[in-house]
This record gives structure tokens, sequence and C-alpha cells, in this order.
């Protein structure tokens, strides 16, 4: 078991800020498109976090045109790049898959208290 | 066809991620070091081989009953074992194995095979290890059954049905499908390719899954289907 934890560390990022489920996140994709590599970015709700060590991975959902758009990133992967916390939510659930059969005002969500943000921004 | 290999133990499974990003799903293998502990050849034995041991043996005690005294008696390693060992001047080891080999002279009794001299990275190797034990499973688990429906009235729902005609033939085929034991059979998988060696920690990272539950010794060989 040790010898998998060691293996997973060499490819464990340190820079990842601090989230939860319920935040919107702006994923920074690499995508290489033949030789020339660009940078997208996905911003949505982390409506899920599963896994541990290199095998973490994030769920983010957002609504594009009126679809629901949902892509699952592994956070440690290199084809991610910046992770920025662009608003932080508060919810009682760990996974929020309820926003799929939601739209509009009943899809939103609470906005955590700025006290909470300080201590997380450290 | 001449495949050496080694023994290990399966560790579990992770994902790992290669220079151009992707993940790639491995399982880490614990391979060796393993010990020539006798050579066969043409000459004694009709055929070239090398038998290797891994892992040092766990003695195992019995107290049995000799002439109405109770007598503590080692059942693992055995006295003949013992000796086999002893005759190669090693420690008694758990589990032993045999491989064919061609070039015989290359190995000498005691010598040291480690995870490195025999695979390389992006090499195809075969994995054989013992698959899970299922017990006794009904046949949706054991053949993918389809089964009946679970509402609607419907009183048939996971048993056999039929197993076959009536009068031709008379009799049920063999190799009819049908409820028993599953898994805890040797399963192999072939050609799956090798992620990462590291000789230091005698560590082998194979793409994908290989049978058997963590911790399950394994025999991780040079591919037959690569040669």
């Amino acid at each position: 078991m040790d010898l998998i934890k060691s293996i997973e560390s060499s490819f464990l990022k340190k820079d990842i800020p601090r989230f939860i489920v319920g935040d919107t996140v702006r994923v920074d994709v690499r995508i290489v498109e033949d030789d020339s590599e660009r940078i997208q970015a996905f911003e949505g709700v982390v409506i899920a976090r599963k896994g541990t060590g290199a095998r973490e991975t994030i769920t983010v959902r957002k609504v594009s045109y009126g679809t629901g758009i949902e892509r699952t990133f592994f956070l440690h992967s290199p084809m991610i790049g910046k992770l920025t916390v662009v608003k932080q939510g508060k919810v009682r659930r760990a996974k929020l898959y309820y926003l799929r059969d939601r739209f509009g005002k009943s899809a939103r969500i609470e906005e955590r208290k700025p006290k909470v943000v300080q201590q997380t921004a450290k | 066809m001449k495949t050496l290999g080694l023994l290990g133990r399966k560790l579990g499974m992770t994902t790992i991620f290669d220079a151009a990003g992707n993940s790639i799903p491995v399982t880490v293998l614990a391979l060796g070091p393993c010990f020539v502990v006798q050579k066969k050849t043409v000459a004694t034995d009709g055929y070239n081989a090398i038998q290797i041991g891994f892992e040092k043996a766990k003695a195992r005690f019995e107290r049995r009953r000799v002439n109405g005294k109770v007598v503590k008696k080692m059942v693992f390693p055995n006295k003949p074992l013992a000796g086999h060992f002893k005759k190669a001047n090693l420690d008694a080891m758990q589990n032993l194995i045999e491989f064919r080999v061609e070039d015989i002279d290359k190995y000498q009794v005691g010598q040291e095979l480690k995870v490195d001299q025999i695979f390389g990275e992006n090499v195809r190797v075969d994995v054989m290890g013992v698959s899970k034990g299922r017990g006794f499973a009904g046949g949706v688990k054991r053949w993918h059954w389809r089964g009946g429906p679970e509402t609607h009235g419907s009183m048939f729902h996971r048993a056999v049905g039929s197993i076959g005609a009536s009068s031709a033939p008379s009799r049920v085929y063999k190799n009819q499908s049908m409820p028993g034991r599953m898994g805890g059979k040797k399963i192999t998988v072939q050609n799956i390719k090798v992620v990462k060696v590291d000789a230091e920690k005698n560590m082998l990272l194979v793409n994908g899954a290989v049978p058997g539950a963590k911790g399950g010794l394994i025999v991780c060989k040079q591919a037959v289907l690569a040669q």
C-alpha cells in the first residue's frame, strides 16, 4: 500500500487551492492540437469530488446555452493547468447530482460567508 | 516457446499520467527478488529449466501425538523441501516455480533474479493469478444469464430455466451452464503492457487489471504472443 502511495506522490500537485463541493471553479484545460497547444477555461459548479491521491477527480457542471454540460477531470492530471475558485457555495450535500434535474432559480447555490473565504484563502 | 518470468504479489491499482498527460490505469506488482533454486538440464532431466523461489518461508508447525507424547513438528518446510533448499545453499522459500530456458549456462544455482533483468518498459507480459473466489454462485452471476422479470406477476426471477430438450437428446449436454463454484481459478491475462520497471523497489507497473485480490500471488512472465 505504501508503495502505491509513493507512486502517486510523484504525480500529486501541491498548488491546488482548497475548495469543496458547491464551489464555482475555473479549470484551465490544456488542449493539444497536433503541435500547437492552447488553454481553454471551463467554469462551473463542482458537483462531485471523488477518490483520493492521484486518482482524485472532480465533476464540474455548467449550463451552456440551456444545455447542461458536465466534465470530469483528474485533479492531478497534467492536462489541467490552473484551477481557481471563483465563488464559494453553501451546500448541504457531498454530491450535487440534484442540480441535473433543476434549472434556473432552483439550481442556484447560496454563497458562503466571506469570513470563511478569509480562512480558506490562507 | 520459452518464456521466463518471476513470482510476485499484486499490490493494487492506481492511476498514473504519462508525458502527454494521458491517465493510465496501472496495477502495481511487487515482483521478486527470486532466486534460482535448481537447474534442470537435458542430461539429468531431459529438458532445460530453472526452478526459482520467491519469499522467505514462513515456518509452520503442528502438534502431533507420537507414542502418546505431543511433539511439535515442522510441517513447512518439511524435511525433503528443507533439504532441497539446503542443497542450493539458500534459505527455504515459500513459493517455487519452474521455467523452461534454452541458455541454461547463463544461470547459476543461488543466483538472484530481479525485475529489471527480465522485463523492460513497453515490453508485453502475461500475468497469471488466482481469481477472487465467489463461492457457490447462481447462473445469472456466473454465466450472465438474463434472468426473468422482477415484477408483473412473474414467478421466474433468477432461477435455472430449461437445461435442454426432452426426448431428444434425453440427456443434458456437457458444459451446460449451471450454478456452481465461481472464481478461485487460475486466470491468465495475456499481452499486457509494462508501463514502468523499478528495480530498486522490485516493482513493476502494468497497464490495466490483473486477476486476483490485493496481496495475491501472481506469476508475471514474458508474453507468449510477443514471441
